[in-house]
């Protein structure tokens, strides 16, 4: 038994589950102390999840930028880059969907693939910025980026309230054009005749036609796989690692770390950007307006801690994220108790993340005591 | 003569925005000298921010506000130092834990005061009175009067930039909370309670913390709300940088930092320039200082870097 534990301890997948289950008790706790049922709460947390296979989808639909940004901050975290700014990359790549799935006429499938180039281009360069500030001027990666993240916010309330930009009497810009929506169903497919009559024929489409499910999901995933593949199997990706592990050894070890470092962001602000493009291509159609950044780059963040910057355990837990935000706006509209609770589970969540080395040391104590 | 009073009037602004970011950076250089990294300050500052709100609210003096705020900020620093110091766990992602707790925390304590809403009551009744007010001058005759008005808070962040700085360089405290952010084994080794220090440390950021988002919840924005601290803890982590990790450089810093924010809304009337870019600028500016002052400036050489017993 007690040898088990220590084994346990030993292993990073331990300090995640602790961190989960003292994330969820200390959700529990604040319930409680905001007068709520914490019972009930779970409840409605998990039925708001589980009860139906469109929900499971939605909570899949929206899992897809947090996943995306959670890989942007894996990948450079692998490269002992911590990319703070996928917040930024990800609005730079929501205004790249927004403005050029409106202004630029183009085919139906050539639209989508070249909104998403430009926007892992144009995310890509941003992020870019940040190591080139970093490798020229040694600014830290973790001060630049929340600049940049500020900057990109800005930015995109000055696009779309351009006057050439804003739909009149909104805040937000125009809807981008058909050919650049990416949804395996258009949303004025599903009131249809042919929609509700291929509904009755083939009910399990009903969580595919009734959803944003799309094509997103799709890139999503391929991402993952790449990115995992790059860093585990390529040459390149060796070196993006070594250089993770010990940036002088690498360098002394005759690697491009400076020009690694350039690739290593760029390839993590696409990743992102693509996540941005992605939503306003799948979901949203178009940018508002905002009194705050909607923080996709900070869950992404916690997503790639909580994965361990691994690629595919992002898409584990980004769609965990994802169903705890569907879940968590189910317990504000139906027991009142405030959405915030969701962020204080992530908080303490990520807190214990960062408590992890302790665990091993907790462990090899335990064994000297025997 | 409106050429004086924009004058006055800006550099009025610029210490009314400098006073939170000086509380803050003040914070960090007292911590990061201790050798721990804190990027919760941004989440200390909305912890502050709500916890001064409230108890201003409630008991309608700005005073009791401010002391709550310090309060609440010390009480995120002690989870940090827990996990930075007796843990030895990794402090950025503590300090992201902190930022994600300390801002939902603030925002459900509000919807639970205040009916639901994410934002408290105006305490712009109880405000924190300001200098001439607090001489008993008569501004109300001249324009110019008004727009000069000082906030007391950045005195008060300047007299603490002052202590800080003795103690930090004229005290033996001070020499100690140097050695454990340079050297934590030397330090240890002539019997210097390294995790005591930097708990305090820590602490003492949260205190400080606190009181920048208080201050900013009560002498600039009257309530506390989401977007209240909207990166000025992070603003004031640059601006520790700047400043070369000495408190003098620090506060000087965050008064050019207030600058860039004065200069938002004083040029916000020009039909030309929109406000989202004028937005900008005080994140374009930090960074243009990094890009021009980093090279200067020398980190502790431990900062960041959880201290075993015994190492070297």
């Amino acid at each position: 038994m007690r040898k088990t534990v220590i084994n346990a301890l030993k292993k990073p997948f331990t300090a995640v589950l602790i961190a989960l289950v003292i994330g969820f008790a200390v959700g529990a706790i604040t319930l409680a102390a905001g007068g709520y049922d914490p019972g009930r709460g779970y409840g409605l947390l998990f039925t708001g999840i589980f009860s139906s296979t469109r929900r499971m989808m939605q909570v899949l639909v929206n899992a897809v930028p947090i996943i995306m940004t959670g890989l942007a901050v894996s990948f450079a975290g692998k490269t002992g880059l911590f990319n703070i700014g996928a917040d930024g990359q990800f609005i730079l790549g929501q205004i790249s969907g927004a403005v050029l799935g409106y202004y630029v006429p183009l085919p139906p499938l050539l639209h989508p693939i070249f909104i998403l180039l430009s926007a892992f281009a144009i995310g890509g360069m941003y992020a870019t910025f940040a190591a080139y500030l970093k490798n020229r001027f040694g600014i830290h990666e973790v001060i630049s980026t929340i600049m940049l993240n500020w900057i990109a916010y800005y930015f995109m309330n000055f696009i779309v309230n351009m006057k050439s930009v804003k739909v009149p009497g909104t805040q937000h810009s125009p809807e981008i054009r058909d050919t650049a929506k990416i949804t395996f169903y258009s949303r004025e497919f599903r009131i249809t005749p042919e929609g509700e009559a291929l509904l009755e024929r083939r009910p399990w489409l009903e969580s595919f036609v009734r959803t944003d499910a799309g094509y997103a999901i799709i890139v999503m995933v391929a991402m993952a796989l790449l990115l995992w593949i790059l860093l585990k199997y390529t040459r390149i990706g060796f070196e993006l690692r070594a250089v993770g592990y010990n940036y002088y050894a690498a360098e002394f070890s005759a690697m491009p770390v400076k020009r690694n470092a350039l690739l290593s962001m760029f390839i993590s602000g696409g990743t992102a950007a693509l996540g941005g493009a992605m939503l306003v291509m799948s979901t949203a159609h178009f940018i508002s307006m905002l009194g705050a950044s909607e923080g996709y780059g900070w869950d992404g963040i916690s997503v790639a801690l909580i994965a361990g910057n691994n690629p595919i355990g992002c898409i584990f837990a980004g769609l965990l994220f994802s169903g705890l935000k569907l879940g968590g706006a189910e317990i504000q509209s139906r027991m009142g108790a405030p959405t915030e609770i969701i962020n204080i589970m992530i908080g303490a969540l990520v807190l214990c993340i960062a408590f992890a080395p302790a665990l091993p040391r907790l462990a090899n104590r335990l064994e000297g005591r025997k | 003569m409106e050429f004086l009073n924009t004058v006055l009037l800006t550099m009025s602004i610029t210490l009314m925005y400098s006073a939170p970011l000086v509380f803050t950076a003040l914070g960090g250089v007292v911590t990061q000298r201790a050798g721990v990294d804190n990027i919760g300050l941004e989440g200390m500052m909305a912890f502050g921010a709500c916890g001064a709100s409230i108890v201003c609210f409630f008991t309608a003096s700005p005073w009791i506000g401010l002391i709550a705020g310090a309060c609440f900020g010390a009480i995120l620093a002690v989870l940090h130092a827990f996990v930075a110091v007796t843990a030895k766990g990794n402090q950025i992602i503590s300090g992201i834990g902190i930022n994600f707790i300390g801002a939902g925390v603030a925002t459900f304590l509000t919807r639970y005061l205040f009916k639901g809403a994410a934002q408290s009551n105006s305490t712009i009744d109880y405000g924190i009175p300001k200098l001439f007010e607090l001489l008993g001058i008569d501004k109300s005759k001249s324009r110019l009067l008004q727009s000069a008005e000082i906030d007391i808070t950045i005195l008060l962040a300047i007299f603490f930039a002052f202590i800080i700085w003795f103690v930090l360089y004229k005290t033996k405290t001070g020499l100690r909370i140097r050695a454990c952010g340079e050297h934590p084994g030397a330090a240890d080794t002539l019997g210097v309670n390294v995790s005591l220090i930097r708990y305090i440390c820590t602490i003492l950021s949260g205190v400080l913390a606190g009181l920048g988002g208080a201050v900013t919840a009560l002498a600039i924005s009257y309530r506390y709300t989401p977007t209240v601290i909207a990166g000025q803890g992070f603003i004031a982590l640059a601006a520790v940088i700047f400043g070369n990790w000495k408190p003098i450089g620090a506060t000087l810093a965050c008064l050019l930092f207030g600058f860039a924010q004065a200069l938002t809304v004083v040029m916000a009337g020009i039909p030309w320039l929109p406000t989202q870019i004028l937005a900008m600028l005080p994140y374009a500016l930090t960074l243009l200082i990094l890009v021009i002052f980093v090279e200067r400036s020398t980190p502790p050489r431990a900062l960041g870097q959880p201290y075993f017993k015994g190492q070297a």
